[in-house]
């Protein structure tokens, strides 16, 4: 059996929790205020996933704010980082606006700002 | 142009946002928001990692999109602003003057203004580091507006000095975007940042954090060409023969934030020497009679969900004092005792009906302490905390039949446990 602890990156709080395992396997997660919390340690342990935010450069030249819709894997971070570098949206872009569909494993990408066409 | 409004906003981010909305649903629509940038939205702009309104919305939203919830708001009301418009000074008559290509030098009056300015980051020349000035040297605010406004990289080799929590997010930013962060130095022996933003942004790529160790020197003339970093004892001097050495061409600084008060200042409004912000009444009323304060100006948040909270208590003081007019204060004052080292608001009016909450910082990192509310020897609250630290602000409800009854100033102190 082994322990291993994390820092829950769910809310501010930060919660130190203490996961036992055995082999991939979950036993106890321990240290969590919430079930959130005990979600991300069982996911961490398993598959650790991350959102990832960033800008891409629209056609006009301003910079606007995207995020994955969902968690990627950490492993793909990289990769889903070069894909997103490479879109480049026209004008008017609005919150919710998918602007790469399946960037991977069926998750978009979205923009998180607004930009009118001037 | 119009020359009087009830309520004019200095400050267009979260809290003058929210202030502005609070304001107008309290019954006042005549208001103004003076915006210097050529949008709202503040800080929150240049934010575009997520984390931001967990605890108003119960979502995980990104800087940008929290703006846009209030953004959206001020337009329903159709709430007049002004975008790149700086205000020059600000008077205790509550006379405003400010400046745009626009309408040029103007000044307008208010029957009540909002201090609404956010904070400013701490420079290289507050700390004193030795080394010319080459360029490759920015604070983490200036290099997150470089990356997520102006689409820039502004260097390929980072070490980062101060581990607040912009400094942490600049870290993964740059790191996502190519750049190969060294270090991030903290002189303290513990982090000043969000326990999750080292997790998220400095073990998740395997950027190291060095606890108790600081920049001694910045090398390079034209360029940043590497920095010498040191590790200090506990009075935070650099111990000889303890040097790191780090090539690098890009330094950033993120090492505190300071209230923008210069208005403040200029309108002979007081400021608490803890804070930096004006000392206010718990409904956010400063000493002068109509300037209301709220958000990063009057004290820095943690968290933007606290300057919204904070922005509509201000507004909606500020939509009642034009309604009815000045009242008189009868206010006991708050103390910070043993190891706290602010408490807001610093003054409480007996006047003004029902609870107030106490918002505080810890002087130092304790573990199994008691906070205490004393007045007059007498312990009014008492509460055992597990851990606090002075990177995390404390709250404390204070009731008002306590409020009532306090003949002289009220204590916040902590006691550690063992």
């Amino acid at each position: 059996m082994n322990t291993k602890n994390l820092t829950c990156i769910e809310c501010p709080m930060g919660c130190s929790i203490e996961v036992e395992t055995e082999g991939d396997k979950v036993i106890s997660v321990k240290g969590n205020t919430c079930p959130r919390g005990k979600l991300y340690a069982e996911n961490e342990i398993v598959c650790p996933r991350r959102v990832i935010t960033s800008t891409v450069r629209a056609k006009n030249g301003v910079m606007i704010p995207v995020k994955t819709n969902a968690p990627v894997k950490k492993s793909e971070i990289f990769e889903v980082m070069k894909k997103i570098n490479a879109v480049h949206p026209a004008l008017p872009v609005h919150i919710g606006d998918v602007l790469l569909k399946n960037i991977t494993e069926n998750i978009d990408l979205v923009a998180t700002g607004n930009f009118e066409k001037k | 142009m119009k020359q009087e409004y009830d309520i004019v906003v200095i400050g267009g981010g979260p809290a003058g946002l929210a202030a502005a909305v609070a304001a107008y649903d309290s019954g006042i629509k005549d208001i103004l928001i003076l915006e210097r940038e050529d949008k709202t939205g503040g800080i929150l702009n240049q934010c575009i990692h997520n984390g931001f309104g967990l605890t108003r919305f119960k979502e995980n939203l990104s800087g940008p999109e929290y703006a846009a919830r209030f953004i959206d708001e001020v337009e329903k009301r159709k709430i007049e602003v002004l975008t790149q418009t700086t205000v020059l000074s600000l008077t205790k008559e509550k006379e405003i003057t400010a400046v745009n290509a626009k309408n040029g030098v103007f000044t307008i009056s208010a029957k009540a203004v909002i201090l609404a300015m956010g904070c400013r980051e701490r420079s290289r020349g507050a700390l004193n580091i030795a080394g010319s000035r080459p360029a490759g040297i920015y604070s983490a605010g200036t290099a997150q507006k470089y990356v997520n406004i102006k689409g820039y990289l502004p260097g390929k080799n980072v070490v980062i000095l101060g581990s607040g929590d912009i400094g942490l997010i600049m870290a993964r930013r740059m790191t996502l975007e190519g750049a190969k962060v060294h270090a991030v130095c903290e002189i303290m022996p513990y982090s000043s940042g969000l326990k999750r933003n080292i997790a998220q942004c400095l073990d998740d790529f395997g950027i190291p954090l060095y606890l108790n160790h600081t920049i001694t020197k910045i090398e390079g003339k034209e360029r940043v060409t590497g920095v010498v970093v040191s590790k200090v004892d506990e009075n935070k001097k650099p111990i000889a023969g303890m040097e790191i050495h780090f090539d690098c061409d890009t330094v950033l600084f993120s090492v505190g934030l300071i209230p923008e008060n210069e208005l403040t200042k200029g309108a002979g409004v007081p400021l608490s020497q803890k804070t930096k912000g004006a000392t206010v009444y718990q409904n956010r009323e400063t000493e002068v009679s109509g300037i209301f304060a709220c958000g990063n100006v009057l004290q820095v948040h943690d968290l933007v969900d606290f300057v919204s909270e904070e922005a509509e208590l201000a507004g909606g003081s500020a939509a009642k004092y034009v309604k009815e007019g000045a009242k008189p204060h009868s206010a006991v004052e708050v103390v910070n005792g043993k190891n706290i080292n602010y408490v807001l608001p610093q003054k409480i009016d007996q006047n003004i009906e029902g609870d107030v909450k106490l918002f505080f910082r810890v002087g130092g990192t304790f573990k199994n302490c008691t906070v205490k509310v004393e007045c007059e020897g007498k312990t009014i609250i008492e509460r055992k905390k597990r851990i606090v630290a002075p990177g995390e602000m404390e709250t404390l409800l204070l009731k008002f039949e306590e409020i009532k009854k306090a003949q002289g100033p009220i204590t916040v102190s902590l006691e550690a446990d063992e």
